[in-house]
């Protein structure tokens, strides 16, 4: 054998062990879309705290349990999307949806984000709502970091971002709403838009 | 001592380097997907899994789900050991020439 072939060789390796335990087809539509309704939600809040509350949120108040209904509703919608629309392109590939690669990439991605949740959750029940955007950014993002391993794409790079901007919202929890704003709306959107344009619309 | 005897025969086809170079990254795979993944006909593909079997380097397991038959193979410790042999041979191979 020549040199060359054993470098094709080596790429082929590659090439296998990358087809056969990443997932591949997550939609960039549904990153697009999970941004729009995170933008939605995230204005429709606003409006309602501006309005009711005098700019500041109160627990207990029918503002804020809309709020929480509000952020429900667009995290169900996100991944109700992201399922519908990843399930369609797997089967315009005519590739399996369910099979070990997106089993793992699941199983990967939900163990930081339940965590966060349900962080979340109890530090909002203790009244402490101040670092909530931050959290759900920070562990969003490792969630994203940890599932990067079983995907292409770049979600990696995607969960960075998340990650820097909820250290940012720790820091800075005045400016929460809009770090929140930046990194559900805004960055889905960008990602969204830039993973389409790379491997979707191919 | 050359390098050279760090190539293993045994991987020098490009379905059982394919074979290899799956179940080095999962846990095990069925024999469709590896046909799928490989583009392999069934006899093409049985032959060298055969041959990966009797050396040892996989590991065959036989099943039913439902009532379908289910074959699905796995890396032994032997095998990821050679695997690894292999490639880091071809990596010297590839820097040396």
């Amino acid at each position: 054998m020549s040199n060359e072939d054993y470098l094709k060789d080596i790429s082929e390796i590659k090439n296998l062990m990358n087809k056969s335990s990443r997932f591949i087809s997550l939609s960039g539509l549904s990153g697009i879309l999970a941004g729009i309704y995170a933008l939605i939600g995230a204005s429709i809040t606003y409006h309602l705290v501006n309005t009711y509350s005098y700019g500041t949120l109160i627990l207990d108040g029918w503002v804020f349990r809309t709020s929480m209904l509000i952020l429900l509703a667009v995290a169900l919608l996100s991944i109700v999307t992201g399922i519908f629309l990843t399930t369609r392109k797997a089967k315009k590939n005519g590739e399996k949806i369910w099979d070990n690669s997106s089993k793992r990439l699941l199983f990967n991605f939900l163990i930081p984000l339940i965590v966060g949740g349900l962080y979340c959750i109890i530090i909002l029940g203790q009244g402490r709502y101040g670092q909530t955007a931050g959290l759900m950014l920070i562990f969003y993002g490792l969630a994203l970091v940890n599932a990067s391993k079983y995907s292409i794409g770049d979600i990696k790079y995607l969960g960075f971002i998340e990650i820097i901007l909820g250290l940012i919202a720790a820091f800075y929890p005045g400016y929460g709403f809009w770090l929140w704003v930046a990194g559900f709306g805004i960055m889905h959107i960008v990602y969204g838009t830039w993973m389409h344009f790379k491997y979707d619309s191919k | 001592m050359s390098i050279i005897t760090n190539i293993n025969k045994l991987f020098d086809h490009r379905i059982r380097l394919g074979i290899m170079s799956i179940l080095m990254v999962n846990e095990h795979a069925d024999f469709n997907t590896l046909k799928e993944l490989l583009g392999a006909t069934d006899g093409n593909l049985a032959s060298h899994t055969k041959a990966l079997e009797k050396a040892e380097y996989i590991m065959v397991e036989k099943q039913f789900i439902g009532r379908k038959p289910n074959t699905r193979y796995s890396a032994t410790k032997l095998g990821k050991a050679e695997f690894k042999k292999h490639i880091e041979a071809l990596e010297k191979l590839i820097k040396t020439s």
